[in-house]
């Protein structure tokens, strides 16, 4: 038994090393793309502070400071307690930058879910579509073609307004809505509005990554390889778990990290237009709305969770570049 | 690989009337408007432990006959059996264990592994799909196949990308062993290789078969190749048999016009060499219609007028010779006088 577990290991030692040189290979041609690469390094800053923000914050969330003169306040207010307002207060007199920092937790994890189902999905149906061609094909694309011809933003407001602003109370499971409410670090009840709002970006999420699958799985279905293991026996799951998927992996891999940036926006599109995840619980999209209105008084309002959101959109996008390089196998080298 | 046990030897695998169409659709609907007769009634044996040549032009839908009778293609018509068990009618159960018994090699060593799966994963999927063995146990018949088709068990972890051609070709032949079949279908294996990697490929598929006692039917358009390796050839044209017999009838004592135009064909590495050539006229028709009568008669150096009404019956001839034309049968003799082949 021993020798059976030995050669076992032995065994994923061995794959695990060709697998890590692999990534090597495509981490040594990520890094020439030295924008994707700086884009990398902020994103993962932001991504780690937004992780640690009750650590590097004073202040409660929601905590509103009754001692300040000004609301919104200017950078540098100091409360009654001796504690600095890094980026001042917002019209409430909340703490701005602790509300950044909770808000990025927030933004990147809608923008994370969003993509990681929707992606999942997408690849999935792409994958069906591909491999048995006929009529399944033809009625996946059809529906994808349908939904691409929808114009996404004026349905993305209608679904929002109904299933946001009502008061559709979705039957999560207790360990879900628990786990949501730690990663959003927002309490439970804040958790239904995103969800909802995570599962209406998705709607329109899946399509490209679904093309994409489809047309890699379309080519790969012809090639010989499907065709032997067809001849072994294997199930049609098999196939297309094992094999087309992670072949045609790649190209979904790239419309992942830039549709991370599009999600980002998008939702703080429908935030600023009020259909988005509501108030208290902070995104970056729902700080450039409430500010709005104090834009010309206190610039810095709407500049802090803007140039957060810029960085952040621009960044996956850079970061999608230097990806698709990476993994184009094309490039030998 | 003597020729005289052929005749003792029980048949294996027996095609009956074997139709494969495939349909043409245009339109805004996507109807079906015609059909390609890829393979049209196609009937022969192979018979266990000899290798069966199966040659004719591309397109002439030897490769369709391959994989419609492993069931990879669905027929339109016709039977398979294999060791007495019709194929096409076996449930999915019974065809899944069916396929232990019967595996393909196919042509191009690009395509047939799977680009992202090290080789030996790639050789010992098909025990996992059937339950066979431990997983120490698959690797250590992996490492044994792959030192039967001459290759190193450290290769086992390597990547498809990190192979020749050849070599390729040796693990395509060593995943088709895997689940010890008997009967092998060779889709022109060696075709897409270099001369030096091909004899050596062959060499090691003729080694294979008398130490595993396997079948093969060996698809091919290379002439020498068949003659190299088979004991019997079949000769396709447009979707047909046209001749099935021995190497050494076919080579020596072809019936079939075609058969002959095709053997006058083979290079000789003698430049003083003179021999009688059959130029073959035009091309080969499309099999989305095909010629009536006789799917050669418009090319044939020796059509008659009945070649042009009536297709000629896929008959023995001679012992172990059939052939399917109308100058050797007997209403049609009458009619014009054959010159003795």
């Amino acid at each position: 038994m021993t020798t059976a577990a030995q050669s076992v290991t032995l065994k994923g030692l061995a794959q695990e090393e060709k697998t890590e040189s692999q990534a090597r290979i495509i981490f040594r041609r990520f890094r020439r793309h030295r924008l994707a690469v700086i884009s990398l390094i902020l994103v993962s800053l932001i991504f780690l502070v937004s992780l640690l923000a009750p650590v590097l914050t004073p202040f409660e969330r929601d905590a509103i400071d009754l001692s300040s003169k000004s609301r919104p306040g200017p950078p540098g207010t100091i409360d009654m307690e001796g504690r600095t307002h890094y980026l001042g207060v917002d019209h409430l007199g909340r703490d701005l930058f602790t509300r950044v920092l909770y808000a990025a937790r927030v933004s990147m994890s809608i923008a994370v879910l969003v993509v990681l189902i929707s992606e999942t999905f997408g690849a999935l149906v792409g994958a069906i579509a591909g491999y048995y061609g006929g009529l399944v094909d033809l009625a996946i694309s059809r529906v994808i073609e349908f939904m691409l011809t929808i114009p996404s933003l004026p349905l993305l407001l209608i679904l929002s307004a109904i299933f946001l602003r009502s008061d559709t109370v979705l039957p999560l499971p207790g360990f879900l809505s628990r786990f949501l409410s730690a990663l959003l670090l927002a309490p439970e009840r804040e958790v239904q509005k995103v969800v909802m709002l995570v599962l209406v970006l998705v709607f329109f999420g899946w399509l490209s990554a679904a093309r994409l699958m489809r047309g890699m799985a379309l080519s790969l279905s012809k090639q010989d390889f499907v065709e032997a293991l067809r001849a072994a026996g294997a199930s049609d799951a098999r196939i297309i778990f094992r094999h087309i998927i992670p072949n045609g992996i790649a190209p979904i891999l790239v419309s992942a990290s830039l549709a991370l940036g599009g999600v980002i926006v998008t939702e703080s599109a429908l935030s600023f237009l009020g259909l988005g995840v509501q108030d208290p619980t902070p995104t970056w999209g729902n700080m450039l709305a409430t500010s709005q209105s104090y834009m010309f008084q206190h610039p810095w309002l709407p500049l802090v969770p803007g140039v957060f959101l810029v960085i952040v959109s621009i960044g996956f996008n850079f970061i999608g570049d230097g990806l698709r390089d990476a993994l184009d196998p094309r490039l030998k080298r | 690989m003597s020729l005289d046990l052929g005749a003792t030897r029980r048949d294996m695998l027996i095609v009956e009337d074997l139709k494969k169409y495939f349909p043409v659709r245009s339109g805004l609907l996507q109807r079906v408007t015609a059909w390609v007769k890829a393979v049209d009634g196609v009937s022969f044996t192979i018979r266990e432990g000899e290798t069966f040549g199966l040659v004719g032009e591309s397109g002439c839908g030897k490769t369709t006959v391959g994989r419609t009778i492993l069931r990879l293609l669905p027929a339109n018509g016709g039977r398979v059996f294999f060791d007495g068990e019709d194929l096409f009618a076996l449930g999915r159960g019974e065809m899944k264990s069916m396929r232990r018994n019967m595996q393909i090699v196919f042509q191009d060593p690009y395509s047939s592994l799977d680009p992202r799966m090290p080789v030996g994963e790639t050789i010992s999927e098909g025990m996992m799909i059937h339950g066979i063995g431990t997983a120490q146990e698959r690797t250590e018949t992996v490492a044994d196949l792959l030192k039967t088709v001459g290759m190193n068990p450290y290769h086992a972890r390597r990547y498809p990308h990190e192979f020749s051609g050849g070599q390729r070709q040796r693990i395509g032949i060593a995943r088709a062993l895997a689940l010890r079949p008997r009967f092998i279908v060779c889709d022109e294996p060696v075709s897409a290789l270099d001369v030096s990697v091909q004899s050596a490929v062959l060499n090691l598929l003729r080694g294979l078969q008398s130490q595993f006692g396997l079948t093969y039917l060996f698809i091919a358009h290379n002439l020498s190749v068949v003659e190299h390796i088979s004991d019997r050839v079949g000769v396709m044209y447009l979707g047909k048999m046209v001749e099935v017999t021995t190497r050494e009838a076919i080579f020596r004592n072809p019936l079939h016009p075609y058969t002959q135009a095709l053997l006058s064909a083979i290079p000789m590495p003698d430049p003083k060499f003179k021999r009688q050539r059959i130029v073959l006229t035009g091309d080969v028709p499309s099999p989305l219609n095909p010629p009536s009568g006789c799917r050669f008669h418009p090319r044939c150096p020796r059509v008659m007028d009945i070649c042009k009404t009536v297709d000629p019956a896929f008959e023995q001839k001679q012992s172990d010779h059939w052939v399917a034309c109308h100058l050797y049968s007997a209403s049609a003799a009458e009619q014009t006088a054959p010159s003795a082949p």
